[in-house]
């Protein structure tokens, strides 16, 4: 049996039975990097003998605790970790050759509450550099490629994270979701990628883009995992102030496979001409899967989707020029051997260790907060965010959950957008609203089109319905069994 | 409305980033194509919203003013290019 090709939900139960270990798990998952990483190219760090030291501490820590391992016990499962999530002693590059040596002298509040729960660390992941991107080309370090098609993109920013689930390389991944970055990627590699309320993941720790809009989430093989994930990472921490102190919630007691009593509103706007028709036909299937499953579905009108890419243009490269700012060559980071003075120190620091992408960012940020354009852009950009959210909160009075693409298209060839920006940002139409109105969205499978790429279905929840739209998810996956459908073809 | 060369280098400049001379054309292009675009924002029905301030609606949060020690600083200065005495270097300003 290959380990590698089981959800966590089922490692757990074997590794309770004491069928395996988690060395032989940590093992299998490393040797199936080691075939396939040269081909995908998921990963920026492999940490191979860390994570079998702590297999080992795993296993005793099993051996020691004898029958007491409870259903939501996670030690000695190993996972992989986005690259702008900080890791004490673990290189953090957010694939930039800003932080290419970048070790950080702590850990994010996610990487903590793993640890905690002593899961060995396969690696760091790939992605666009500095989470700005939506097919991981930003990245410095290498080209991650879609295990379905090689020749395509895994989507972005949390590519590698994504690529590395699909490939079957860990056996789940943190990733980070400032416009879809998680769920993005998750629909085009064909796993499942959520993205938490603003507030529910801690940030500490987390690479800042835009501090208004970035979430941590799980991207998982199954429903199931995704929900146990997200029990690991969700919770206040005083170290962020934006963080929620909310009740601690079992997830996984959500997952009730019946969606007879749930609403289930379809916003036509979603489905324009700017999204594919395989796409649409696809979710189309879905919505009569859902009927099917007793579910109320109606269709609803949300006008939101433009409005929301261009405020979030704005908004997030506001953040992040301000955010970025800290890359100074001085305390941490490239820092130029080319300098006569302080400002030629920061300047050259900083053009030669930010890439393009970063810096178009940067400049679009400086110039919408600029004197005289401000009230233009960046002020009308926060009244519009008031306006998405009005709208989403009306759709929360009528409906449960929101279902619509994550995607325009399913993945695209790599190489194909990276010269026209713009075009890349569309990519972003139908997931970056869900960041600007601050509240929690799921990508799951749920077919494959005529190339046997994968399609992804968003379904939309109100703040913290985190419970709503997992069961509306899992019982979708229940009925239409995708993993066990269709799996990963490595064209090439 | 085009973003001029003189306003692209007072941009870049103020975020201290350089735009060599065959960049400027691309960047220019780029940042036009993305202003155009938000343009969309004009037709928004927002004149009688408030700005949204912050992700979620909560009041300030704060916590008690303890002076706590700091331990590590030895981690705090790893990463620097170039120190001296538990103090980051850099060229002469004054």
């Amino acid at each position: 049996m290959d380990l590698t090709e089981l959800t966590v939900h089922e490692l757990q139960k074997k590794l309770k039975n004491k069928e395996v270990t988690s060395y032989e798990i940590t093992k299998a998952y490393l040797d199936r990097i080691n075939e396939k990483e040269n081909e995908v190219g998921a990963f920026v760090t492999v940490t191979e003998t860390e994570a079998l030291a702590d297999a080992k501490k795993a296993d005793d820590e099993i051996n020691n605790t004898n029958d007491n391992m409870g259903n939501n016990n996670l030690v000695g499962i190993p996972i992989g970790i986005k690259d702008n999530l900080c890791t004490k002693g673990i290189k953090t590059t957010c694939s930039s050759k800003m932080l290419e040596d970048f070790v950080s002298p702590y850990n994010a509040t996610v990487v903590e509450k793993v640890l905690d729960e002593k899961m060995p660390i396969l690696g760091k992941l790939n992605m666009d550099e500095f989470a700005m991107g939506s097919s991981t080309e930003n990245s410095a370090i290498k080209v991650t490629h879609n295990p379905w098609d090689l020749n395509k993109v895994p989507g972005g920013s949390s590519g590698g994270s994504a690529a590395a689930v699909a490939t079957n390389m860990v056996p789940w991944a943190l990733g980070s979701d400032t416009g879809g970055s998680i769920r993005q990627p998750a629909s085009l590699c064909g796993v499942v990628g959520l993205k938490p309320t603003y507030g529910l993941v801690s940030r500490y720790g987390l690479v800042a883009f835009a501090s208004s809009l970035d979430q941590v989430g799980p991207i998982t093989k199954d429903v199931t995992d995704c929900a146990m994930l997200l029990n690991v990472i969700a919770g206040h921490d005083e170290k962020d102030s934006t963080s929620y102190d909310t009740p601690k919630i079992d997830y996984t007691t959500s997952l009730k496979n019946d969606v007879k009593e749930l609403k289930i509103g379809v916003p036509k706007e979603f489905f324009g001409d700017g999204i594919d028709k395989e796409v649409k036909d696809k979710l189309y299937e879905a919505i009569e899967v859902y009927k099917e499953l007793g579910a109320t579905v109606e269709e609803c009108s949300l006008n939101v989707a433009e409005y929301a890419l261009a405020t979030y243009y704005i908004i997030a490269c506001a953040e992040a020029s301000s955010n970025l700012g800290r890359f100074d060559g001085i305390r941490y980071g490239h820092r130029t051997t080319n300098f006569s003075s302080l400002k030629e120190l920061y300047t050259n620091s900083r053009t030669e260790g930010f890439g393009d992408e970063v810096k178009r960012r940067i400049i679009l940020g400086t110039y919408v907060l600029s004197s005289g354009y401000y009230d233009a852009y960046y002020k009308k950009a926060q009244k519009v965010r008031t306006f998405v959210k009005q709208k989403f909160d009306e759709q929360f009075k009528k409906y449960d959950v929101l279902l619509t693409p994550v995607s325009p298209t399913t993945a695209f060839k790599i190489g194909e957008k990276k010269e026209n920006p713009l075009q890349m940002y569309l990519a972003d139409i139908c997931t970056v609203s869900i960041n600007i109105a601050s509240i929690p969205a799921i990508s799951l499978p749920c077919g494959v089109d005529s190339n046997g790429m994968p399609i992804g279905m968003q379904l939309i929840g109100d703040r913290f319905a985190e419970e709503t739209i997992l069961n509306a998810a899992y019982t979708f996956e229940q009925k239409i069994k995708f993993r066990e459908n269709y799996k990963p073809t490595f064209k090439k | 409305m085009s973003v001029s060369k003189e306003e692209l280098l007072h941009i870049a400049n103020l975020a201290d980033l350089k735009i060599n001379d065959s960049e400027i054309d691309k960047y220019i292009e780029n940042l036009d194509d993305i202003l155009e675009y938000v343009k969309v924002l004009e037709t928004a029905p927002i004149s009688d919203l408030n700005e949204t301030i912050g992700a979620n609606n909560n009041a300030n949060v704060f916590r008690k003013d303890e002076v706590q020690k700091f331990e590590n600083v030895d981690g705090l200065l790893s990463n620097a290019k170039d120190i001296e005495r538990n103090m980051y270097k850099i060229p002469k300003v004054l």
